[in-house]
């Protein structure tokens, strides 16, 4: 059924854009009916994290005994929790350690897959050359191995080498302490590549054809229209995968534990399961923690939102 | 306040954590029942025959988390400094797949403490077995029992850390004394005190087997409680799956759990609730005289809210798992083992620590902690439940068997067990069919 | 943590970012030299080098690795063919862990655009449209494990007491009884579920609306001269500009739920018949010792993405017909 068909009788055209006054009232109902509706997903969405901030603020007994509400009949709150994650130099706190991990594992995490991301993406999709299609789908399938999968191999690729038979050919890398931070970098680049890859691919082949023929006929090479035209004009879509590839970085659970070198590398996320003890007696410190490790990707998330969805759009909504 | 804390508070407030800096004072550590390693830990001197290994590195890898955890490294911190090894201890709440993938990711901790030696005996071959002095060590401080579970293939491997004492129930002393109810030997005795305070108008009996991803482990116990009673034969014959889980005699022993566990009439706030009660809190409706016992390990002692008096004259205690056979004394235990994936001169040197009569009295004074080493003298425990766990796990003339779901495959185990458990107090399957279930699930 | 701690850490960082630097630069420097000579075999070749470097050895190689070891047993000792195939489609746990899946991968992508999209429709040109968005948007920022906590404080059942849970809460003040909602089969499932739709709808909203920008007014504006309902635009105009931008949407949050295996694992662990492909094959792996299990769910998880690949392929085959 199109639009146009729908002209019956009942229906007649309306001649200008003056509305009926039933018309107007029914418009302004639903309209009211619309904003109760937005703003009753806004709050259902919102509530939850409210309650994990409220819980967060309140002291330990209370959380344990009463629910995060209560605060609104009789309020008492301490920052002692936070103090407790932060600072503590006890197994159960000093989240503080962890936050400086989380931070230098996420920067090289973003920056190098998405540079890699890029390079690649410039290929498959302005450069010529046979299996191009054939290799991105690859890429593209490659998004669904489950990187739980992927753990082992890649672990064992670090720690004791690649050889076939007595034959070395990489061997293995030998790091310890702080300095296996460099094996959770790689790790994230390797996790992060397909998706990135794929955005970029189709955000560039979406560019002007006439830009690129006209800076090769000026006598450019490839490595110069990369730089010099594609870049510049990626540039959004580069921010958006950054904050994407930032957002799954630093939210990662699995990737920091397992290719870290223990207790010393560990990033936020990793620790927050643990936070509660042996026995999972110590839960009303996770609150705090939990909000401890969601505040900075957050703020990122809201103080970036606009690049974020202008290179999501622009990769996406042609694909 | 220090520099350094003074620097991180500025670190952490530049890293849009500002929230954080509104709170940089000292926290306060929590100290309920924690203590100080003993003078005679703290003389280098009887670190002498360890050697010494300036900086090497032993990395040890465990599921004891917070404030164990804390009080564990503390009780190894002499060591460390006087023989210069640093160990790095690393705590996870997932360790059965941590260890999956380190260990066959090529990147195995130096020492691992296995909480189940089932677990412990698919590593085997990445094991370094006990050298002589360990091994002599181990004779030394345990009984053959604990050493059984430490053997695989005849071949020690692992010695005990922490040991826990799983068959004790919860009760509180005044209220059984206020209404001359005796702390029951035997499960006639158990049972029929249970219905003396139900004619009393109290539920005997709380119960509660909820934990996270983990539930129904509490229940496992419950039977197997039940099972080491009716003969420790029968029990190794079932946690080795020698004889079929569905065997008669396992689901009679199930049904007779039930006669406490499902019994309508014994469990305060009904038995549809157990599943869902956390085990953390199950016990605490004994603080208000709203149920009487409550079945759980010597490490509950811990759970209890902070100003409750956990002694024999005070709010709670414990007493042992009454037997069904004149003349036994049996003990279900927990605990952890230490076993070395180096063969390094400086984790040989740890190990050898960690089996020493110096580390466990160390750590048995450090914080609640209960051990099975022969040389310690329990009365060092920091609290009264450990001195009685400890008692009793050292004496050698308690029988002691190792919690089975721990030693039962990882599918049964840590699976269909607690699964059918589950199933069973919700009412939805009874002993046989669960008995049924969990048979099937073995791995062929 | 003291200062040696930070300066090691951060050290860390200074030096990988100037290797990384000195590397690109290398790259750089080979592309320039392989463009001069007008070889754009090289020229790609070295532009896809470091990507397809890391993805050999992290995807691909373990990629095959997981097949292979599927038609192996437990320890990966003994060539099984197909009996962990088999196992999949007669274990009740397995089948219910894929019938779970089912509804996860139907179920998460169809609630999340729906709703995506009728919160964008609702907030568009209203007044703190940006607000709106925003909070809406926040869960996506947030990881599984947080989002587990924040939820659990929404789940969570007391016996007796004080309840701490919301939902629970609600239904006390209302005069039920609390119900033990993530130990309740099946309804388990769906409140599992609801925390990622929680998570993704954010993310649908934000493109949804943005799409929906770029709608061309004078169409709608048009229809609706002719005289149509807000809901036949709605049905016949909006919706059919959008429509590559919804199918985007909808194959993301597919691909996420697919792999969604954190929110089980901290909220259920998998128990009370909550189950998923993702989680099963972590559990089957590495918790239970059972590789050759795990890695028939892997192969599984991977097949249930070819629908996606395939439409993806017939897509990029379209577009190069267009360009022609």
């Amino acid at each position: 059924m199109s639009v146009k068909t729908d002209s019956g009788p009942e229906a007649a055209p309306r001649p200008s854009l003056a509305e009926s006054r039933g018309d107007r009232l029914r418009r302004m109902f639903s309209s009211r009916i619309a904003s109760a509706v937005a703003v009753l997903i806004a709050a259902l969405w919102t509530i939850p994290t409210a309650g994990l901030f409220i819980s967060s603020l309140r002291p330990e007994d209370d959380i344990r005994t009463t629910g995060w509400w209560n605060v609104f009949s009789e309020p008492n709150f301490t920052l002692d929790t936070y103090n407790y994650v932060l600072y503590s130099t006890s197994a159960g706190g000093g989240l503080i350690r962890n936050l400086v991990n989380t931070v230098v594992i996420t920067i090289p995490g973003v920056i190098i897959p998405v540079v890699f991301a890029a390079m690649a993406a410039y290929a498959l999709s302005w450069i010529d050359f046979k299996g191009r299609n054939t290799l991105y789908i690859a890429i593209f399938a490659l998004q669904v191995v489950p990187i739980q999968m992927a753990l082992i191999p890649l672990l064992s690729f670090f720690s004791k080498g690649l050889a076939i038979g007595d034959f070395t050919i990489v061997p293995a890398w030998q790091l310890d302490g702080v300095n296996t931070i460099v094996q959770v970098w790689i790790a994230h680049s390797i996790f992060g590549l397909p998706l990135a890859i794929f955005l970029l691919h189709n955000f560039m082949r979406e560019l002007p054809g006439d830009v690129m023929e006209a800076a090769r006929i000026d006598g450019a090479s490839h490595s110069q229209i990369f730089r010099k035209v594609v870049l510049p004009l990626v540039t959004p879509a580069l921010a958006s995968i950054g904050i994407f590839q930032f957002l799954w970085v630093w939210n990662d659970f699995l990737v920091g534990r397992t290719f870290g070198g223990g207790e010393a590398t560990r990033p936020l996320t990793a620790v927050l399961g643990d936070m509660a003890g042996t026995w999972g007696f110590g839960w009303t410190r996770l609150p705090a923690a939990a909000f401890i490790a969601i505040i900075v990707p957050l703020l990122v998330f809201l103080l970036l939102q606009r690049y974020f969805v202008r290179g999501l759009l622009a990769g996406s909504v042609k694909g | 306040m220090s520099n350094t804390r003074r620097l991180m508070c500025l670190a952490a407030a530049t890293s849009a954590l500002a929230i954080a800096a509104t709170a940089c004072g000292a926290p306060e550590e929590e100290g309920e029942g924690r203590g100080e390693v003993p003078d005679a830990a703290q003389d280098c001197a009887n670190y002498e025959q360890f050697g010494s290994f300036e900086g090497e590195t032993v990395s040890i890898f465990g599921s004891i988390r917070d404030t164990e955890a804390d009080e564990m490294v503390e009780a190894w911190s002499y060591f460390e400094e006087c023989t210069g090894v640093t160990i790095e201890y690393e705590g996870s709440g997932e360790f059965e797949a941590d260890m999956k993938v380190r260990v066959d990711g090529g990147n195995a901790p130096s020492i691992a403490l296995f909480p189940q030696p089932g677990l412990m005996a698919n590593y085997a071959d990445s094991l370094v077995p006990a050298s002589d002095e360990v091994s002599a060590l181990a004779t030394e401080g345990w009984s053959e029992d604990w050493l059984n579970y430490g053997t695989i293939d005849g071949t020690l491997y692992a010695p005990p850390n922490s040991a826990n004492a799983k068959s004790f129930i919860w009760y509180s002393p005044s209220f059984f004394s206020e209404n001359g109810y005796e702390v029951p030997t035997t499960w006639d005795d158990l049972i029929a005190v249970s219905d003396q305070i139900a004619a009393d108008g109290v539920m005997p009996w709380c119960a509660g087997f909820e934990s996270g991803g983990a539930t129904g482990w509490p229940g496992t116990d419950w039977i197997e409680d039940i099972v080491l009673r009716e003969g420790t034969d029968l029990y190794d014959q079932w946690a080795n799956h020698e004889i079929p889980f569905n065997d008669p005699q396992i689901v009679a022993a199930i049904e007779k759990a039930g006669s406490v566990v499902t019994n309508e009439d014994y469990i305060y706030n009904g038995v549809d609730t157990i599943s869902s009660t956390p085990f953390q809190e199950a016990g605490y409706p004994i603080l208000d005289g709203n149920c009487a016992m409550y079945r759980m390990a010597s490490f509950y002692g811990a759970m209890w809210p902070a100003d409750t008096n956990v002694a024999e004259d005070g709010d709670v205690f414990a007493f042992q798992f009454p037997e069904q056979n004149e003349g036994d004394n049996t003990m279900l235990v927990g605990g952890e083992f230490v076993a070395a994936f180096s063969d390094s001169e400086a984790t040989e040197a740890t190990r050898q620590f960690l089996a020493s009569e110096l580390y466990h009295n160390a750590r048995l004074q450090t914080g609640p902690w209960s051990t099975a080493h022969q040389g310690v003298d329990p009365n060092n425990a920091t609290t009264p439940i450990n001195v009685l766990a400890t008692q009793i796990l050292t004496d050698p003339s308690v029988t002691v068997r190792f919690d089975a779901s721990d030693i039962m495959p990882g599918e049964v185990g840590a699976s269909s067990f607690w699964t059918g458990v589950i199933q069973w107090v919700d009412g939805s399957k009874d002993a046989q069919e669960i008995a049924d279930d969990i048979e099937n699930s073995w791995p062929q | 943590m003291d200062i040696s701690a930070l300066t090691a850490r951060f050290g860390l960082l200074a030096v990988g970012l100037a290797a990384f630097a000195v590397v690109m630069l290398a790259l750089y420097g080979i592309a320039e030299l392989a463009s001069r000579r007008n070889r754009s075999r090289l020229v790609a070749s070295v532009f896809l080098f470091p990507a397809l470097l890391f993805l050999g050895v992290g995807l691909v190689y373990p990629a095959v690795r997981t097949f292979v070891m599927s038609f192996f047993n437990g320890d990966g000792t003994q060539f099984i063919a197909f009996d962990n195939y088999a196992w999949v489609f007669s274990d009740d746990d397995a089948l219910q862990t894929l019938v779970n899946t089912a509804l996860w991968i139907v179920i998460v992508p169809a609630l999340s655009t729906a709703l995506g999209l009728v919160y964008a429709v609702l907030i568009d040109g209203r007044r703190g449209e940006r607000v709106y968005k925003a909070l809406v948007f926040l869960p996506m920022g947030i990881s599984f494990v947080g989002a587990s906590i924040i939820w659990k404080f929404v789940y969570q059942y007391k016996a007796s007491g004080d309840q701490l849970g919301l939902l629970n809460q609600l239904l006390v003040w209302v005069g039920l009884d609390p119900v033990n909602w993530l130990n309740n089969f099946p309804t388990n499932n769906f409140l599992l579920m609801v925390v990622l739709v929680w998570i993704e709808v954010g993310f649908a909203t934000v493109v949804l609306s943005a799409a929906l920008k770029g709608v061309p007014t004078e169409i709608i504006e048009a229809a609706r001269i002719d005289g149509a309902s807000p809901a036949q635009i709605f049905w016949n105009v909006t919706v059919p500009s959008i429509r590559s931008a919804i199918v985007v949407v909808a194959v993301t949050v597919f691909i996420a739920t697919l792999k969604l295996f954190d929110i089980v694992r901290a909220m259920t662990g998998g128990h009370h018949g909550t189950d998923v492909l993702a989680h099963n094959m972590w559990d089957q792996a590495f918790r239970l010792g059972n590789d050759g299990r795990g890695a028939t769910m892997a192969v599984l998880l991977f097949a249930l993405v070819i629908p996606v690949v395939i439409y993806q392929v017939r897509n990029i085959r379209r577009q190069e017909l267009e360009a022609r």
